[in-house]
């Protein structure tokens, strides 16, 4: 039966302290096969069940995780989102994700707290500039909403800023008003919860070891609970998808590599909008509860420590109070890491590969939250017909040989 | 924190290095010969290993030299260190503490507390 939330059934947990909440999906062990696994239990891969058994009636499926759902880099990202990317087919699949995610909380009956506040990106030299309008033209041409601020414009919407008495000055803005944040867990358990009544198996707690293949044929997956078959194996594993394509014999053009970010103490309500910077490397919003979500670099080198350097930490903290002189005193409570797979064109890969039945969904990098609805769909259109979606096909393996790269370094930096 | 042994200096902070990703890659000896196939290999292609991996450093705010090094990266911790002419030292000289290939390592990784 589908569960529903609403005002009222708040109302109904608040008389017995919420200790009554139904659990929101099951914990089944696994079973002996699946049409479809799915490796990875975070919100591309969980979003990716749910499109499977809702659009392709493939209902026999697994997702098999090997922490706790949305404990990846789901659950470790700051959250923004948007879609202006520059060439055409990134801004189709990041805004076939945007308009996903402007129902997504009707569609699963769960709240997204998707915040449409609007994402600022800064301009600190002539050469941003120059790339930043150069963008904005090529979003408009895609129909997308991005404009162009000027430092007055910025002071306006953000009067916090310190725009002129720094290193490198604030000279004026790319923004698009549709972006915005949501809440990262809510879109994990939103799809596990609706995948789940579905039919789908949600496993935790269990560990892919290796990908068992045949002759280029896969055959199931080895996990900590023992052998499971499959016809077909989605590994959306982020920081190690190349790990476990490797176990299969397929090599992934990826590289591992920590990326941070810190919250504050809670404060009231100071910055109303994301504001990025790839320059100086700082960016920040504000969440509902009160706090500063500061989103810091990665690593200079490849690692699978979920934790990062502190000197990358420093150098965005010095950021962000050159910017906010008014966060100088503040208090940071929280810092953790996330392993990012890095793409060489700072790309995602939504692809099939040399192996039948083996697909990969990976190489979101630094900046694949914002994807996830948009990605989950796509993907689940790939596996279910053995072949891309038109909004994916771009962004296949086959692009690192054949020099169709879509390269959104400029768009993608470290920010996301 | 971590402390790089530079083979011409010592022991320095991390942030004086600048790593420049996997070591021993070596160019094609045929380029003419080689498939786009086999130069987007050579191009966009590294491993990316959990546990032992082969990788170049240089100490950019020192002394200006490169070297490489062996680092498990499930804990980055530094296995050996060695200059551009010594020989690539074998992977049986060093043991991963990782029990399966995505695992985690019994201490050093994020998810656990650093004990040494
Ligand atoms: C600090 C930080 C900030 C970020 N900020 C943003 C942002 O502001 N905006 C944005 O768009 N993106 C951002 N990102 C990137 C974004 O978080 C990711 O691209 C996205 O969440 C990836 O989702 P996913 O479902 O593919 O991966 P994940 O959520 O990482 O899920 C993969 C899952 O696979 C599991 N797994 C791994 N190995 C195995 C195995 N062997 N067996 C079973 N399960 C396994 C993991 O435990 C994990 O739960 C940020 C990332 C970080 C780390
Ligand atoms: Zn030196």
């Amino acid at each position: 039966m589908r569960k529903k939330y609403s005002f009222l059934s708040l109302i109904k947990n608040a008389f017995t302290n919420n200790e009554n909440w139904e659990k929101m999906w099951e914990s089944p062990d696994p079973k002996k096969g699946y049409d479809v696994i799915i490796v990875g239990g975070g919100g591309h891969g969980l979003g990716t069940a749910y499109y499977l058994a809702k659009e392709h009636g493939i209902k026999n499926i697994a997702v098999i995780e090997k922490g706790w759902l949305g404990g990846g880099n789901t659950g470790r990202n700051t959250t923004i989102i948007r879609s202006n990317y520059l060439w055409n087919e990134s801004a189709h699949l990041y805004d076939h994700s945007v308009k996903l995610w402007e129902n997504l909380s009707e569609e699963l009956n769960f709240n997204m707290m998707f915040s449409q506040r609007g994402v600022m990106n800064l301009a600190h030299n002539e050469h941003d500039i120059k790339e930043m309008k150069r963008r904005i033209s090529a979003n408009r041409l895609n129909g997308l909403d991005t404009q162009w601020l000027d430092t007055k414009q910025i002071e306006e919407l953000v009067p916090i800023m310190n725009t002129k008495n720094l290193r490198y000055p604030v000279l004026g803005a790319a923004f698009q008003p549709r972006g915005g944040v949501a809440r990262h867990d809510a879109v994990a358990w939103g799809y596990a919860l609706r995948s789940n009544e579905m039919g789908v198996d949600i496993i935790q707690n269990c560990e892919v070891k290796d990908i068992k293949t045949d002759n280029y044929k896969v055959e199931g997956v080895n996990t900590s609970k023992g052998f499971i078959k499959a016809n077909k194996v989605a590994v959306v594993a982020s920081g190690h998808t190349s790990v476990l394509a490797q176990t299969a014999g397929v090599r992934l053009p990826l590289q591992s590599r920590p990326l941070q970010a810190l919250v504050s103490e809670p404060i009231k309500p100071v910055i109303n909008t994301v504001v990025m910077s790839n320059a100086v490397h700082a960016y920040v919003s504000q969440s509902d509860k009160g706090e500063l979500v500061i989103g810091a670099g990665t690593d200079g080198y490849n690692s699978f420590t979920q934790r990062g350097g502190y000197d990358v930490i420093e150098e965005t903290v010095r950021a962000i109070v050159e910017l906010y002189p008014i966060f100088g005193k503040m208090k940071m409570l929280r810092q953790w890491g996330g392993i990012v797979d890095i793409c060489p064109d700072a790309s995602p890969i939504i692809s099939k590969c040399e192996v039948k039945g083996l697909y990969f969904n990976c190489g979101w990098g630094t900046g694949g939250f914002k994807a996830t609805p948009g990605s989950a769909n796509v993907f689940a259109h790939t596996v279910a017909n053995d072949q891309p979606h038109k909004i994916n096909e771009a962004f296949n393996l086959e692009r690192f040989s054949d020099g169709r790269l879509i390269d959104e370094h400029g768009a993608a930096a470290v920010a996301h | 924190m971590i402390l790089i042994n530079c083979p011409y200096c010592g022991e320095r902070e991390q942030s004086e290095f600048s790593n420049g990703g996997e070591a021993h890659v070596a160019r094609p000896k045929n380029p003419e010969a080689l498939s786009d196939k086999d130069w987007g290999q050579y191009v966009f292609y590294r491993s990316n290993p959990k546990g032992i991996f082969y990788e170049r450093w240089v100490h950019t705010h020192g002394c200006r030299k490169w070297f490489n090094a062996v680092r498990d990266t499930s804990t980055d911790t530094f296995l050996k260190i060695y200059r551009l002419d010594d020989n690539r030292p074998d992977i049986s000289e060093f043991k991963s503490t990782l029990k399966s290939p995505s695992g985690e390592p019994s201490v050093g990784s994020g998810n656990f507390a650093v004990k040494k």
